[in-house]
């Protein structure tokens, strides 16, 4: 079966390669398809596969062509667009970015924000530079896919000391098409020496239909560079989502990173951070929700490679009906990175007898002076605040719901986007029995 | 502490204490494994067709198998054909009827060793199964176990005396194809020991094994089998020690446990096979399947291990929670010096209803030890109402040793609760200033602090283990804080 | 208001309440007293309806309704009170809008109108002087990082603005220090109302000096064994609970 769907991409790629102007970076795509028809997709027999089944995603034959996004009329989607931010928004439909719905307001000298086609057109040295970071022993089938198939995306690319106020929203919409097709986003980031930025990846279904996101984006980060990230994620319940971030930190860069996962028949999001230089540190909070039959695995590492870095984590999962989910952190702590700060903790709840969870924290030290600590607990709602909420007479159905909100917003509440937090904290309520009588908590 | 690194070269040259060589005639099979040389460790055990056919089906199954390589553990291959695997002290032949008889040398090296063999030591109330390399050479107290019903005797005896017993519950917990070093094992056992408590019996005293690898070239494959019968209750001990040879040497045991309703079995190991020298050269390889089965409701197994010795430990005592209400435990300390590796950890698969686990893990890494804890938490769906909790904390002596930590859990039932914790740190520097400015020695500061990190574990061993483990961290810690 | 008949109840199969008898009607302060292990809270919890705690036999009567049949939350609308002897923490859930959930849950079950914003926030300011609760704790998760004292504050604070008809206090002035135990009976006293009824369990005389009973009943072993009134307590004091105990075997 994989050798048949490996097949079926490498066919994809060669038409590909008549429709593509020989571009700088043919030679990365080259070896991508290649490291695909070699390693081929995971499978649970390796340990970072070990829960999560990707046969739905390789059994399947996705179609690359799809919809003109110029026309899609803007109705569509107007009420997922970010209206309540003053932001830049890109906009992509299928995967392919639509210049006619993006809004790119003014921006300081030097900085680009662009659609990744036109972007390696004007500044292809720029991203043959930066591209996969990473060394190819980092890939595994699906990003070595997305590699092969790099087209669209976003470029974003700031000078030293630039700071932009507003935050960029990559609004990645996908549906609206007759037959299951794949869309293979990749966005690149470049930050500067000092220089600041927040950027959203939103990815959200138009409809109930069957498709297939595989995204990567990669973030260079110079000295003193700061980046909030949020990964949005609310695929269609019947989509499939692989989504990876990698990024290299350089000495004292500063890394927010938010993941919250609602969407997706199938999603396994990964983060890795190298801690390249002292003084780099990341935060990691994540939440994810499921489900139905939902499948949501989560994997994160963070390499400290040296002395004084920090990362701190913390992901919480809510598992409902047949839902399962997986989390797997892992932290290394590499010799002489002395004074490394690494706390991370993952707590699940449980809402469901068919639901199910996965949970490995790791962590890898070969450091002495360090200060290691996780935590991970599965459970159910505390049967104490479930009384205490019924005695002072909230009923047992909104008691649940609030407390399993006040479980969740322990990791919306740390997101100092207002709009984007109100926004999640609403859509999360939203999915919880009695939802109208716990709106005021979140108030 | 501008003296310190003067102390910390005498003190790493200090030896290995138990690593003397006994003299004395052994019978050794020619290295190298095939069906023959199975056939003959049973012909010479006198074994019944069935176990030989056993041992021959095990062997046919780890032909087909793989080493495992999952573990966090680096080391040469191993060359199995390269193994003697049966090696018996000549004179115990004809058996030894009494420990009169009992060659005088091998009394000679338990007294070396500690153990209580003698009479006068009979007096600590432990009843003593030795295994000398494969063969188990004397059994103390058999009388006084006989009138309580308890049969504790050397594994081969028990395959002649209680066949019924053997038949029923060997390979029931670990089932002799369940992973390579079990299926080795199964195939070439050599002895172990063979405990039965019947049922609403509470062993009358402790009960202990102590495993000593002597021949050079040899392997050590015991197998130890313990059912505790309805309502019974048993505490058992286990001690390891092998002499300082520059080879590396395989010692695979399996050992199963089976608490039935409402029986408790208490197992506690300390081990401090040779760890190899300063450079890593030499020191056993500790591969070793540890199983234990609640099968019956309100059954208790605890596991305590102080991992002390052996240059690559890979090790999980485990827990099948199948009985309601069923309890799980696993205090382990592994300690971890100059090259040694351990993966250790343990299992807790929960099963029955209201099953409960404990499982409270420290790692202690210095030189260039590598220390890791593996383990697996499972609440299948039935386990309604299962409980875990889970603290595994890493000390950190040197800047050269590694701790790890691979948890894995999985909750497959909405009324579980399961609950990780891990820590990592080192010896703080202003806890030995505090230490030494109130006039306590670096060194006696130091034992202090490890000590109380262990304490939680430690207090879980029966009374003269629990010195012995603390003189034992002692001695494999000595002038490791630098 | 309260008709307490044989009460019997089991927590894990052991048997707690061994046939309890109490009658306590509107307007009264009634001390409920004893030694550990007595009873005391899982009598409070029993009337509150905590999970775990089997009625095997009596009755529980509240204003003429089966209380035992009622689900905690409706117990809590029909005016039950309970302050927690541990009251817990729940990270997350703001104080203030647990305390506007509850008291609009019971403005709904007597058919009034939800109060509005500002209503509620004058409510809530007057209450809050009464038992000197500092504001800042208003906005925080409910209990989390409170002080032991400001944890009981909190439940007499809340047992203010919702203006129970049966208050339980459970133990509440355990932990505390004097200050902290005076203004919480003050807080109390100025609860106490012809129409309500307070019962406060516990396990000193101290705070009986500040909050004066109609009654006091000596529980012991599962059942009251001794009822009297405030000389009751400070006898109880004074010589402990054994004599109460020898007294009621000759008996």
């Amino acid at each position: 079966m994989n050798s048949t769907v490996i097949k079926h991409y490498v066919d994809q790629f060669q038409h590909l390669q008549k429709e593509l102007i020989s571009d700088q970076l043919q030679a990365h795509r080259q070896s991508a398809i290649e490291l695909l028809q070699e390693t081929g997709f995971p499978t649970m027999r390796q340990e970072n596969w070990k829960y999560t089944d990707v046969r739905p995603i390789t059994g399947k034959l996705f179609n690359t062509t799809t919809v003109d996004p110029e026309k899609i009329s803007t109705e569509t989607f107007d009420n997922l667009r970010l209206h309540e931010l003053d932001c830049h928004e890109l906009v992509f439909i299928n995967g392919r970015y639509s210049a006619g719905h993006s809004i790119l307001k003014a921006l300081p000298e030097g900085v680009v924000i662009k659609d990744l086609a036109s972007a390696l057109k004007d500044h292809p040295q720029l991203i043959a530079e930066h591209l996969s970071g990473f060394s190819a022993a980092e890939h595994n089938g699906f990003s070595a896919l997305n590699t092969a198939f790099i087209r669209d995306g976003a470029l974003i690319c700031l000078p030293p000391n630039a700071v932009i106020e507003k935050p960029i929203n990559l609004l990645y919409l996908s549906g609206l098409n007759d037959q299951p097709f794949a869309s293979h986003p990749r966005n690149l980031i470049i930050l500067s020496e000092n220089s600041q930025v927040t950027v959203i990846e939103s990815y959200i279904g138009l409809n109930d239909s069957d498709y297939f996101t595989n995204t990567v984006t990669e973030v260079c980060m110079k000295q003193n560079a700061h980046l909030q990230h949020y990964k949005i994620q609310q695929e269609s319940m019947q989509a499939y989502h692989i989504g990876s971030l990698k990024i290299t930190q350089a000495k004292d860069s500063q890394v927010e990173s938010h993941s919250i996962s609602l969407g997706g028949a199938l999603v396994r999001n990964d983060i890795h951070s190298l801690l390249e230089a002292e003084g780099a540190g990341i935060r990691m909070n994540g939440l994810y929700m499921a489900t139905g039959k939902q499948h949501v695995d989560n994997h994160t590492r963070v390499d400290h490679m040296r002395p004084h870095t920090s990362s701190h984590e913390i992901y919480r999962g809510v598992l409902n009906d047949h839902a399962r989910g997986v989390f797997n952190g892992k932290v290394v702590v590499h010799k002489d990175a002395q004074k490394t700060d690494a706390v991370q903790s993952n707590a699940n709840l449980l809402l469901s007898d068919n639901a199910e969870v996965d949970t490995k924290p790791e962590l890898e030290i070969y450091a002495d002076d360090v200060k290691c600590a996780h935590g991970a607990t599965v459970g159910q709602l505390d049967q104490d605040m479930l009384f205490y909420l019924r005695s002072r007479s909230i009923d047992e159905n909104t008691a649940k719901s609030l407390l399993t909100f006040a479980f969740a917003d322990e990791v919306i509440r740390r997101i100092n986007l207002d709009p984007i937090r109100k926004r999640l904290e609403y859509q999360v309520i939203g999915r919880l029995p009695e939802a109208d009588l716990i709106r005021e908590f979140a108030a | 502490m501008a003296t310190k690194s003067q102390d910390v070269e005498t003190l790493v040259k200090k030896e290995y204490a138990h690593g003397f060589v006994t003299e004395i005639d052994a019978d050794t099979v020619a290295p190298g494994l095939n069906e023959d040389v199975i056939r003959l460790i049973s012909h010479k055990k006198n074994e019944p067709e069935w176990l030989l056919e056993w041992r021959l089906k095990a062997y046919r199954h780890w032909l087909t198998m793989e080493e495992p390589k999952w573990a966090h553990v680096h080391y040469n291959p191993i060359d199995f054909q390269e193994i003697s695997y049966y090696s018996a002290p000549k004179s115990t032949n004809d058996a030894p009827k009494s420990l009169d008889e009992v060659d005088p040398k091998l009394l000679e090296t338990y007294e070396k060793l500690g153990i209580p063999l003698h009479e006068q030591k009979m007096l600590a109330g432990v009843a003593v199964d030795a295994v000398f390399d494969s063969v188990s050479v004397a059994t103390t107290f058999k009388k006084k176990l006989a009138e309580a019903g308890v049969i504790f005797c050397p594994f081969s005896e028990a395959v002649q005396e209680h066949p019924e017993l053997v038949k029923k519950y060997l390979g029931s917990v670990v089932p002799a194809a369940d992973n390579f070093y079990a299926a080795l094992n199964s195939a070439v056992f050599t002895d172990g020991s063979f405990c039965y408590i019947p049922k609403n019996t509470r062993c009358p005293m402790e009960l202990s094994t102590y495993f000593r690898i002597n021949a050079s070239k040899t392997g050590q494959f015991e197998r130890t089998l313990i059912v505790a019968d309805e309502g019974s209750h048993v505490s058992y001990l286990e001690g390891c020690t092998a002499p300082m040879r520059d080879e590396n040497q395989l010692h695979a045991a399996v050992v199963e446990l089976i608490a039935l309703d409402n029986a408790t079995i208490k197992y506690s190991t300390v081990q401090n096979w040779y760890p190899g020298d300063e450079n890593g050269k030499g020191g056993i390889y500790n591969f070793v399947t540890k199983r234990g089965d609640c099968r019956g409701v309100n059954s208790h197994i605890s596991w305590t291990q102080v991992e002390t010795g052996s240059a690559i430990t890979w090790k999980y005592p485990s827990c099948l929670l199948k009985g309601d209400n069923s309890v799980g435990e696993f205090y382990s300390v592994a300690v971890t010096n100059n090259y040694q590796q351990a993966d250790t950890g343990t299992k807790m698969i929960h099963l029955g209803k209201n099953t409960r686990s404990t499982i409270i893990s420290k790692g202690i890494s210095a030189g260039h030890g590598q220390n890791a804890y593996r383990g697996l938490v499972k609440i299948s769906k039935n386990a309604a109402n299962a409980r875990n909790y889970t603290q595994c904390d890493s000390l950190l002596m040197g800047d050269r040793c590694g701790a790890h930590t691979f948890p894995y859990i999985e909750a497959r039932n909405a009324s579980a609760q399961v609950e990780h914790e891990a820590t990592t740190s080192k010896i703080g520097d202003d806890q030995l200033f505090y230490c030494m400015q109130r006039g306590i020695a670096e060194e006696d500061a130091v034992h202090m602090i490890v000590n109380g990190f262990c304490k939680e574990v430690f207090k879980e061993l029966p009374m003269e283990f629990a010195v012995e483990a603390q003189k034992l961290l002692s001695v494999t810690l000595e002038g490791a804080v630098g | 208001m309260l008709e307490i008949k044989n009460l019997h109840v089991t927590i894990d199969g052991k048997m707690i309440l061994k046939g309890l008898d109490l009658k306590v009607n509107a307007g009264e302060v009634h001390a409920i007293m004893g030694p550990n292990g007595s009873g005391k809270s899982t009598l409070a919890n029993v009337l509150a309806g905590r999970d775990g705690y089997v009625v095997t036999d009596g009755t529980i009567t509240y204003q003429g309704k089966n209380l035992v049949e009622m689900a905690p939350e409706v117990r809590a609308c029909e005016g039950i009170f309970l302050a927690f002897q541990y009251p817990v923490e729940i990270p997350g859930v703001n104080n203030i809008y647990m305390l506007k959930a509850a008291m609009n849950a019971i403005r709904a079950y007597r058919g009034e109108p939800p109060l509005d914003a500002v209503e509620f926030l004058n409510l809530i300011k007057e209450k809050v002087k009464l038992v000197n609760l500092k504001e800042e704790l208003l906005n925080r998760s409910v209990n989390e990082g409170f002080s032991g004292g400001e944890k009981k504050r909190n439940e007499i604070f809340q047992m203010a603005v919702l203006e129970p008809k049966l208050a339980i206090l459970d133990e509440t002035d355990s932990g505390l220090d004097i200050d902290a135990l005076k203004t919480v009976a003050e807080g109390v006293n100025s609860l106490r109302h012809h129409d309500r009824a307070i019962i406060i369990v516990t396990h000193y005389q101290r705070l009986l000096n500040y909050i004066v009973p109609d009654q006091v009943h000596v529980l012991s072993d599962g059942k009251i064994i001794k009822s009297g009134h405030r000389e009751l307590a400070l006898q109880l004091e004074e010589k402990g609970y054994e004599w109460v105990k020898q007294e009621a075997a000759a008996a």
